[in-house]
């Protein structure tokens, strides 16, 4: 296998498992393991993951693709989730995404080459009355303006 | 309302108010002792009687949803909070479980004392890290302070509490499709009956519950049914976080008694629409069918008002759009929304939401006709009530009014001068 989990990550997982009657209710909680260790979920940490597990890689592989916050391919350091939905587009997120775009160069999907930013439209973060959001990583940013946006992948950039 | 006590946020503001000291010196966990004296057939009662209903969008009766559990099948019984808070417009329990996570854990308490569960699970959408540090953080508070463990305060109850993260997945918040993602499966809704108060989680008798009407219970066991009802109209009992979001001034959220007047809500607590006159108001969460402004007129913010008005109270939580807001445009939002949400089980749904959004993108980018938009209209027909949950109905709704109020937002775009070509072409 080319990825394997640490050892305190195992024991972490089976005191998350011990919760559940059954071990495969610890299947979404095992996958947010992989994330944090590996950095996202490569079909080598769904293989690793089916093992911890004890189901087979196929039911590891529909669940990870059924759930968007699974990152299926490499995110970039600073993941760029803007919000694209109605409170937010009332608010102007379209502005926030041509904002992204123009700065970084990048389509929804996308990486900067250097692997910094990663950019991706999600649906309703729940943040509707601080419309425009974006959730960086696991952080909240609200209230957008093109010129706060522009000025948080600034600072982002020097980080 | 002068004498309105709010119940929900009454700890918003202050400092360190997740904090089980904070929450004891404001009087938390101060109904365990009216819940462990009563039984807990007499806590359903008291609930029921209190005409709590689901906050999450449902509007369910409580108490008479956990009467529906039964207690003599030798299985355990599961509690399920639904804190999968992910409904276009809705954004109240992000701050409940922030500001006061020691109050759902005291709603817990009492909702599983009630249904004689041992075993409760938070479901949280995967999004809201912060509140799930908060909650874990409270559940160890709570243990500590046997609030949660083994024989809670001496009473011979025992309780667990877990948090389950999800991973983004707006469906999981229709309770059997949650159901499915505990169980670490995709979150696709199964068929009913049987309801999960009968076979749900692990295939046990369980109870799935918002964040909001969990939290609603512990005021409702401390001062009884008859103070909650007195509060409210007489079908729509008790407060509510009532959330403003869209073309607003002041957007934001405020816990109040059920039955203020929409315009009044608008007017002094979103201090007045922005950009223009009003036009059009989602009012509990994109899924609940739009209203215009007339027909916001004599509107109230209850469950009763709603239905008169042909739409949902859902969530509570107002989408407010002003007169230059565009119909295509916005319901092109909400048709993308749910082809991308749709969990692809039922045909009706899955092509049906796709088809929707199809058209629409036909439609904005000045491709279609008029047979397009009845078109929107019949599939918004052939969408409904054919598949294993409302998901499908919860895009037909929004579809069918828009087109039906805001025609002519539609029509500006379809293409003009098209060359009619006749149905039936006869020899003659």
């Amino acid at each position: 296998m080319a990825v394997q989990f640490k050892k305190e990550t195992i024991a972490e997982f089976e005191s998350i498992a011990a919760r559940y009657p059954v071990r495969r209710a610890a299947l979404l909680p095992a996958l947010w393991l992989a994330q944090k260790e590996f950095g996202w979920i490569s079909t080598d940490a769904m293989v690793c993951v089916a093992d911890l597990v004890g189901c087979s890689p196929a039911q590891v592989l529909e669940v990870a693709q059924f759930y968007t916050m699974y990152q299926k391919k490499k995110p970039g350091k600073y993941h760029l989730q803007v919000c694209q939905t109605i409170a937010c587009l009332l608010n102007g997120s379209e502005e926030i995404k041509k904002t992204i775009e123009r700065i970084l160069n990048l389509k929804p999907g996308e990486t900067t080459p250097d692997g910094k930013f990663s950019y991706q439209l999600v649906e309703c973060l729940a943040s509707c009355h601080t419309a425009p959001c974006m959730q960086v990583n696991d952080d909240y940013h609200e209230n957008l303006t093109p010129e706060s946006t522009e000025k948080l992948i600034n600072d982002l950039r020097k980080k | 309302m002068a004498d309105f006590q709010p119940q929900l946020t009454k700890r918003f503001g202050i400092k360190n108010s997740h904090t089980l000291n904070v929450y004891l010196e404001t009087g938390g966990y101060s109904s365990l002792k009216n819940l462990f004296a009563k039984k807990p057939a007499e806590v359903i009662e008291e609930v029921k009687a209190s005409g709590l209903k689901g906050r999450g969008g449902a509007g369910f009766p409580a108490g008479m949803k956990w009467s529906f559990v039964p207690q003599n099948t030798g299985k355990p019984i599961y509690l399920v909070v639904n804190a999968d808070e992910g409904e276009p417009g809705t954004f109240t329990d992000r701050f409940m479980m922030l500001y006061d996570p020691h109050l759902l854990i005291e709603g817990i308490i009492c909702a599983s004392y009630a249904i004689n569960c041992h075993t409760a699970y938070v479901y949280v959408r995967g999004e809201f890290l912060e509140q799930i540090n908060r909650l874990n953080a409270a559940i160890e508070e709570a243990k500590k302070a046997n609030y949660l463990g083994k024989n809670i305060q001496g009473s011979g109850f025992d309780l667990e509490i877990y948090v389950h993260r999800g991973a983004g997945a707006y469906i999981c918040g229709e309770e059997t499709g949650l159901i499915e993602s505990l169980e670490g499966k995709k979150g696709q809704p199964r068929i009913k009956p049987p309801f999960p108060a009968v076979v749900g989680a692990f295939g046990c008798p369980t109870i799935v519950n918002n964040v909001k009407t969990l939290s609603s219970v512990p005021w409702i066991i401390e001062h009884g049914a008859a103070a909650y009802t007195a509060i409210g109209t007489k079908e729509s009992a008790g407060t509510h976080v009532f959330g403003l979001s869209g073309h607003v001034h002041q957007t934001g959220y405020w816990e109040m008694p059920f039955g203020l007047p929409m315009m009044e809500f608008i007017e002094n607590y979103g201090k007045g629409v922005k950009g223009g006159k009003l036009k059009a108001v989602i009012p509990g969460g994109s899924s609940c069918p739009i209203l215009t402004a007339q027909e916001c007129q004599d509107l109230t913010l209850t469950y009763e008002s709603m239905r008169d008005h042909k739409t949902m109270f859902g969530t509570g939580c107002a989408i407010i759009m002003n007169e230059h807001t565009d119909m295509a445009m916005v319901l092109k939002n909400l048709t993308h929304f749910y082809a991308d949400e749709s969990c692809g089980q039922c045909t009706p749904c899955r092509e049906g939401t796709a088809w929707e959004d199809r058209l629409l993108k036909k439609i904005v980018t000045r491709e279609a006709t008029a047979k397009d938009l009845d078109l929107m209209l019949e599939i918004a027909n052939n969408m409904e009530g054919k598949t294993i949950c409302v998901f499908s109905s919860a895009l037909a709704m929004p579809v069918r009014s828009f087109i039906q109020k805001f025609r002519e937002d539609f029509e500006k775009y379809l293409v003009k001068n098209t060359v009619v070509v006749p149905e039936k072409i006869t020899a003659n």
